[in-house]
């Protein structure tokens, strides 16, 4: 068991539940009552075991099998957690300059009563859909649109919810001719002093710069099973050590995981998935994100423009770790290590 | 201190350290360039701020070269110097790599702060030196860039940062990730300031870097060929789907394509930055000299009244 990944054990739990379902239907059927007196117990038994062996095997997930959650085909994208935790939604086309990018979403919705702005990364579900959202590497006119749209928001005082889903930012060679680095750079410059509320959440991949982007917020949080990471693992095994394959071995190394990004201090809250991942329960999964976009944004709400970015401001600054060595003074002390 | 301009900087040269860009054939006399292959006196190349005399091709700096043939002779003040990095995440290999970046560089990291003048004006400047771990950023860079940025905005002083990175720093996972957010919003604080940010991207200027603080300057200055682009070639030529064009992610493809301002030669580098200064409000601070000759002319004026 412990050489499958997490996407091999869902295989094999597939199986299983396939037969559960055959035995289950069998008990309904109830045509051989006297041989299957003991069925129902049985099958009780085994859906517990079932839920057991999920749960031992969730309770230990490597940093890759997070990383292929994160993945996860069959993850709610934004617009999925849009339709289920937000009404009214309004998209929003276009960054007025070029043109516009079906990798990150934009527009209006309602979250209960309250009007929030909504930008994220989207990622498509067949080849058709895939290649409109350009498999949610994001484009400069996809950050340029989700500045517009941040931008008018805080004019108006509403708040902004990001959901960052992205393996990275576009990085052939149209992004670079349309300043790419600059869009990113840009749209974190400018969330860095919107006077407005801002909730970033980290929903599936959190691919560095390309998360970023449209991460500059009052509170980042993550779901238990996404993964935010300076570099993706196989970039980094590639580089470091001259083999994607030992891609593993960076997600170790690169420490991705949502419970690691909590306890560096990079995000300030965890949100607990369903039982084996968001995938097996969209409504659930969407349901707990909802519920801590709604504590977050009520701790926010009473703070002025000038003390939210102060905060967020303050919130970054701290991030980083590194030792200040004093100098040797003349009369020959040295001072220790400060940290 | 005003300048004596560059030629009067010119004397100053001490042997450098022969550790960055181009390959010193052993002897140290002459050095062969990276571009063109073509082998120079090393004392002409010297004198030529290590650009090639044959191609022109500007060659990676030390700090203290930069700093050196940039500002006003002795004006530099180094800041934050014992800001070291930790191995926070237990990367593999990353104490080796930077106790080899310290041993290259004498500094404890790739980037060096101080203040200095610019042909008088007085400036906040950073400086990256390639040869500490392709200067990529992680938590000690990030601060060190911070803390020039905020010193501009306490000093009412230009910032002015000299760029090159390979970009973020993998072995400091996402606290080097969040260097980038925390450079930009500084950046924002200096802006909101309306103090003037000046960057000159040097060869090279990648990624996590030129994706934050790199691409938020005020005004954006790049030395001649050098290379400056999102993604390395490998993974741009993986996600591309047509052939990289000619020159691409060079200074001058980047021109073409409207993020820079200004292409620069390495020797008119101080005029430059210091005429764009003052054109932007910030006059040299007067000098001894210029004090003296003042105190003179008023004292002057006054005998010239009672008499
Ligand atoms: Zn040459």
């Amino acid at each position: 068991m412990a050489s499958l990944n997490v996407i091999e054990f869902e295989k094999s739990i597939a199986e299983l539940d396939e037969n559960l379902s055959k035995l289950r239907r069998i008990v309904m059927d109830q045509k051989h009552p006297q041989n299957t007196a003991d069925l129902p117990d049985q099958l009780a038994n085994l859906e517990q075991h079932r839920t057991a062996i999920i749960r031992a095997w969730f309770s230990n997930l490597t940093a890759w099998d997070q990383v292929l959650l994160a993945r996860h085909e069959k993850r709610p994208y934004t617009l999925d957690y849009i339709g289920h935790m937000f009404t009214g939604f309004q998209e929003l086309h276009g960054d007025r300059l070029y043109g516009d990018d079906g990798a990150i979403v934009a527009g209006f919705a309602k979250l209960d009563d309250m009007p929030i702005a909504i930008v994220g990364h989207q990622k498509g579900r067949d080849i058709k859909q895939r290649q409109h959202r350009n498999f949610g590497y994001a484009r400069p006119e996809g950050y340029r649109k989700a500045g517009r749209i941040m931008k008018l928001a805080a004019k108006f005082g509403v708040p902004i919810v990001t959901l960052i889903d992205t393996p990275g930012a576009a990085a052939d060679v149209s992004a670079d001719e349309r300043g790419i680095s600059e869009a990113i750079a840009r749209n974190m410059f400018d969330m860095a002093t919107l006077p407005t509320p801002i909730v970033s959440v980290v929903i599936g991949e959190g691919g560095s710069g390309g998360a970023l982007g449209i991460a500059v917020a009052d509170r980042v949080l993550m779901l238990e099973h996404s993964v935010y990471s300076v570099i993706a693992p196989e970039g980094c095994a590639a580089i470091l050590w001259r083999d994607p394959e030992k891609k593993a071995d960076a997600a170790k190394a690169l420490n991705l995981t949502a419970t690691r990004a909590k306890e560096l201090g990079v995000v300030d809250g965890v949100i607990a998935e369903p039982l084996g991942g968001a995938h097996r329960d969209w409504e659930a999964a969407a349901g707990s994100l909802k519920e801590a976009l709604i504590e977050n944004l009520a701790q926010l709400k009473d703070l002025t423009g000038d003390e939210l970015v102060e905060r967020r401001y303050q919130r970054f600054r701290a991030i980083g770790q590194f030792t200040e060595i004093e100098p040797i003074h003349l009369n020959g002390h040295a001072s220790g290590d400060a940290a | 201190m005003a300048s004596n301009g560059w030629f009067g900087r010119r004397s100053q040269f001490t042997q450098a350290r022969a550790s960055h860009g181009a390959a010193a054939i052993p002897d140290g006399v002459a050095t062969k360039c990276v571009k063109c292959g073509e082998i120079i006196f090393t004392s002409d190349f010297e004198k030529n701020l290590k650009v090639c005399t044959h191609c022109g091709f500007h060659h990676k700096l030390s700090a203290d070269e930069r700093i050196r043939y940039t500002v006003d002779e002795d004006s530099f003040a180094p800041l934050h110097e014992n800001l070291r990095s930790v191995d926070p995440l237990r990367f593999p290999d990353y104490q080796s790599k930077l106790d080899k970046g310290i041993a290259a560089t004498g500094m404890h990291d790739g980037i060096r702060v101080g203040v200095a003048s610019v042909h008088g004006v007085s400036v906040v400047l950073a400086v990256a030196d390639f040869s500490f771990m392709a200067a990529s950023m992680g938590s000690v860079a990030g601060e060190k860039i911070v803390r020039a940025l905020e010193e501009g905005a306490a000093r009412r002083a230009p910032v002015v940062i000299f760029t090159a990175s390979g970009g973020a720093r993998m072995q400091e996972g996402l606290l080097s990730l969040m260097q980038m957010a925390k450079t930009s919003a500084a950046a924002a604080r200096l802006a909101a300031a309306n103090i003037p940010y000046v960057v000159v991207m040097t060869d090279a200027t990648m990624a996590g870097v030129l994706a934050s603080y790199a691409s938020l300057g005020d005004i954006t200055l790049a030395e001649p060929g050098a290379l400056i682009g999102f993604a390395g070639a490998r993974v741009s030529a993986q996600a591309s789907t047509q052939k990289a064009p000619e020159g691409y992610q060079t200074a001058e493809w980047q021109l073409l394509h409207g993020q820079i301002d200004q292409i620069v030669a390495r020797k008119d580098l101080p005029d430059t930055l210091g005429s764009l200064l003052q054109m932007l409000g910030f006059s040299p601070e007067p000098t001894l000299d210029d004090l003296a000759s003042e105190a003179l002319t008023e004292a002057d004026e006054e005998i010239a009244a009672i008499g």
